[in-house]
């Protein structure tokens, strides 16, 4: 039997990766929109929205940098010295944030504008730099033999900043209709009136990204606009565009799951969009999965022991969600 | 190039900052882990609640160490990548799934057992509660068993073919297990035990002479000095089986512990001396004859090799891995004379009213964490320059793009980032431990998330925080 190794595991660190942006997204959006708490009571209803699920959400960031080192080590070997800021930066920020939930609640009033601030900026540069990481990524690697042969600042370009703002953007409408289904009232009220420009936005920055990605890149533009490509794609960006009016209409019914799972969709969407603009490739513009593979028996071997256990991980993180289910109210955190 | 911004250079010491840093917290909690699990065991036959509360008190700081444990490990990883990207390309085929399956073990662990370990006194049954606290201890020890099958092999590389400047899986079994894993598991493992045994001995003696806890505080400070007793004897003997692993496999290695410069039978045990790595030589020798060869070959006479007999470019820097070497076995000596001290007053019934040893105990609060951060400055360091051992030398390892102002850069934010969120950290540790167990209150019934921290429910800032 011939399994196709590099392609299996593609497939989980794609899917890992994915489910890294959905949850991580919207509870760094919650950070990124935390100065809109203007109490500290509003302040702590925000934060416990999120604060008994996200570090399993980012258990997924860990899954994806490990298993990009066990199975695609030359992809690894350029990505991450091409990018060394921007992966320092999210990772400081990451642990910044992250002990700022646990320290915020233990801190005297006095300094709890520190962890606030903590809280709030550790997400907005952890999602800037992985909106860099993403830019990065599309803009590609300079690569002699078998490293990275560029600069220590190749990635900084307009093009990485834009994807940067954008994924904040786009990270800011995941937390705040997140913030819809968790609050009630005022608050409540306040996220429907911002979530509304959020879209426009992030409506406006996927556009912008969709024409300028190709215009840099031929072999983008190859891949979308060739016959019959243009075809079969076409339901991409047709269905983006109506996830996105039903998602304003949703905003306008005032519903309150239906706008989360439509922002979600809209970022399934732009996934599946980049996973077609960038297939096969590990490392773009030259490195694809089976250049960057390991060794089979090493892929495999690793592959027995994640089969086993992301079921596992699935589970429990489906267990937890449900655990946590419903609005949080002030004071009734589980501090 | 001035030496400062040697990108190389500049490198190892960012991975030695943030790997030392990191070191802390895994030795903490897997001596912690199994000693609550222990504690919770006891409770259960006895049905005491002074188990159940010392227990309670030991997984506050078993939480938040922890959790410092997993933001500084995340960060390992990614050093791979960004400054030893030749290191990732040509090893990941071996250690990458080793690694992997560290990460796997970590997550096993924290998803489900710990939760339950922390916050479902109250929502579980008592077996489960019992049967989750060792879930957790073992789940620990596979963490520790992965990471030092990975770090084994880049010393003493098994179970793969070095091919084109890059290695392939040969052998699973001979790769996990190399030669010098099943040494290196045993002495990180009872160094990890001890470790937390001091700490624990440490704050109880500060309670007991402070007059705080009696109880409880008299119930540790025995249990810790009876752990001592036995592993830190047992210590010198795994110890020294690791070091004659070590002269068999790295010989180098064992020429710079031992500051022997000369290949020569009937080498002397140095107690002291300066090397001098330029001139080849020791000043300010105090030795004890024919001892060095009686240790490393069991045989008074027998030969044992120098640094001399390695290119001047292939030996480790002497003076660091001497020295740590002499601070990593004083404090075991050290370890060694608390443990008997210990069993001698418990003999005469005066374990807990001799205030010389109550006090030197609290001072040796701290030295397991010294004595492994020793043990690791000798055998990284001493393992130089090679990061496979006698395969990939250093300057291959490193990622060919980075400049030193580069490194120079991250090195300082690492720094500045760690002083401040690692020192809040310790502080709220070290209150947390100051503070003492609750006594006489039923367990709280408590919160449901599965964050570590959660865990401690104390206040940064006492009486102020809501």
């Amino acid at each position: 039997m011939s399994l196709d190794l590099p392609l299996v595991w593609a497939s989980i660190l794609a899917l890992g990766v994915f489910m890294y942006v959905l949850l991580d997204g919207f509870d760094l959006g919650v950070g990124i929109l935390f100065p809109l708490g203007e109490t500290d009571a509003e302040r702590d209803v925000m934060m416990n929205s999120v604060a008994p699920v996200w570090d399993g959400n980012e258990t997924w960031l860990v899954l994806g940098g490990g298993g990009l080192l066990a199975v695609f080590p030359l992809a690894y070997a350029v990505i991450m010295p091409a990018l060394y800021f921007p992966v320092l930066l999210m990772l400081i920020a990451l642990i910044f944030r992250g002990v700022a939930f646990e320290f915020r609640f233990k801190a005297p009033p006095r300094r709890r504008w520190l962890w606030d601030h903590s809280f709030n900026l550790g997400s907005v540069v952890a999602t800037f730099s992985q909106g860099l990481v993403l830019g990065g990524f599309l803009q590609g690697f300079e690569v002699a033999g078998r490293d990275f042969a560029g600069g220590p600042f190749d990635w900084l370009s307009p093009f990485t900043v834009f994807v940067g703002l954008a994924l904040i953007c786009g990270y800011a409408l995941l937390g705040a209709t997140w913030l819809i289904i968790k609050t009630e009232g005022e608050l409540q009220e306040r996220f429907y009136r911002l979530a509304r420009p959020l879209l426009l936005g992030v409506v406006l920055f996927i556009v912008a990204v969709s024409v300028w990605t190709p215009l840099k890149h031929p072999a983008i533009a190859e891949r979308w606009f060739s016959w019959p490509n243009l075809l079969y794609l076409s339901p991409v960006p047709i269905v983006t565009a109506l996830v996105a009016l039903l998602l304003l209409r949703a905003l306008r019914r005032r519903r309150e799951v239906q706008p989360f799972v439509l922002s979600l969709a809209l970022f399934l969407l732009c996934y599946l969009g980049l996973g077609i603009s960038l297939w096969p490739y590990a490392a773009p513009p030259s490195i694809t999965i089976w250049d960057a593979a390991s060794d089979p028996s090493s892929q495999l071997f690793l592959l027995v022991g994640t089969l086993f256990l992301l079921p596992f991980i699935l589970f429990y993180t489906g267990y937890a969600y449900f655990v946590f289910r419903g609005k949080v109210r002030e004071g009734e955190g589980y501090h | 190039m001035p030496v400062a911004l040697d990108p190389e250079l500049l490198s190892r010491i960012q991975f030695a900052f943030v790997v030392s840093f990191h070191i802390l917290f895994p030795t903490f909690t897997i001596g912690l882990a199994s000693y609550i699990a222990v504690l919770e065991t006891l409770w259960g036959w006895t049905k005491r609640d002074l188990y159940i509360e010392l227990s309670q008190f030991w997984t506050k700081i078993f939480a938040v160490s922890f959790a410092m444990g997993v933001v500084s490990g995340i960060v390992m990883t990614y050093q791979f990548g960004t400054n030893w990207s030749r290191l990732s390309d040509a090893s990941a085929p071996i250690i990458g799934p080793l690694l992997g399956y560290e990460v796997l073990s970590a997550f096993f662990l924290e998803a489900t057992f710990l939760g339950i370990l922390l916050f479902g006194r109250n929502r579980v049954s008592p077996g489960l509660h019992i049967a989750s606290a060792y879930v957790v201890a073992l789940g620990t020890l596979l963490s520790a068993f992965w990471i030092l099958s990975a770090n084994s092999w880049m010393q003493t590389p098994a179970g793969a073919e070095f091919r084109d400047g890059r290695f392939y899986p040969v052998d699973w079994i001979a790769a996990i297990f190399n030669p010098s894993f099943p040494y290196r598991f045993a002495h990180m493992v009872t160094a990890c035990y001890l470790t937390t045994a001091f700490a624990v001995v440490g704050a109880s003696a500060w309670a007991i002479r402070n007059k705080r806890f009696p109880e409880h505080s008299h119930k540790a400070f025995a249990m810790g000095l009876g752990l001592i007793a036995i592993l830190a004897p047992a210590q010198l003997v795994i110890g020294d089986l690791h070091g004659l692993n070590t002269l068999r496999h790295q010989p180098a290695k064992i020429a710079a512990m031992e500051g022997h410069w000369e290949t020569q039978q009937g080498a002397p045990l140095l107690l002291f001396a300066i090397p001098d790595q330029a001139a080849e030589r020791n000043r300010l020798e105090l030795a004890i004859p024919k001892l060095g060869s009686l240790i490393l070959t069991h045989d008074s006479m027998g030969e044992v090799a120098g640094l001399r007999d390695w290119p001047p470019e292939e030996r480790p820097p002497v003076t660091i891995v001497f020295f740590a070497f002499r601070l990593m076995v004083g404090l075991g000596l050290l370890m060694i004379f608390v443990g008997l001290a210990g069993l001698w007053l418990r003999w005469r019934g005066r374990l807990y009213d001799t205030d010389w040893f109550l006090r030197l105990c609290v001072w040796c609060t701290p030295i397991g964490f010294v004595a492994i951060l020793a043990g690791w400055f000798v055998t990284e360091i001493g393992r130089q320059p090679w990061t496979i051992y006698g395969q990939l030398h250093r300057s291959d390892s490193l990622s060919p793009s980075l400049t030193g102002a580069q490194v120079l850069g991250s090195l300082l934010i690492y720094v500045a980032a760690y002083c401040v969120i690692f020192g809040t950290g310790i502080y709220y540790l070290i209150r947390i431990a100051r503070r003492g167990p609750t006594v006489g209150e039923p367990a709280p019934a408590g919160a449901t998330a599965r964050r570590p921290l959660s865990g401690a429910d104390l206040p940064l800032d006492e009486g102020e925080a809501s």
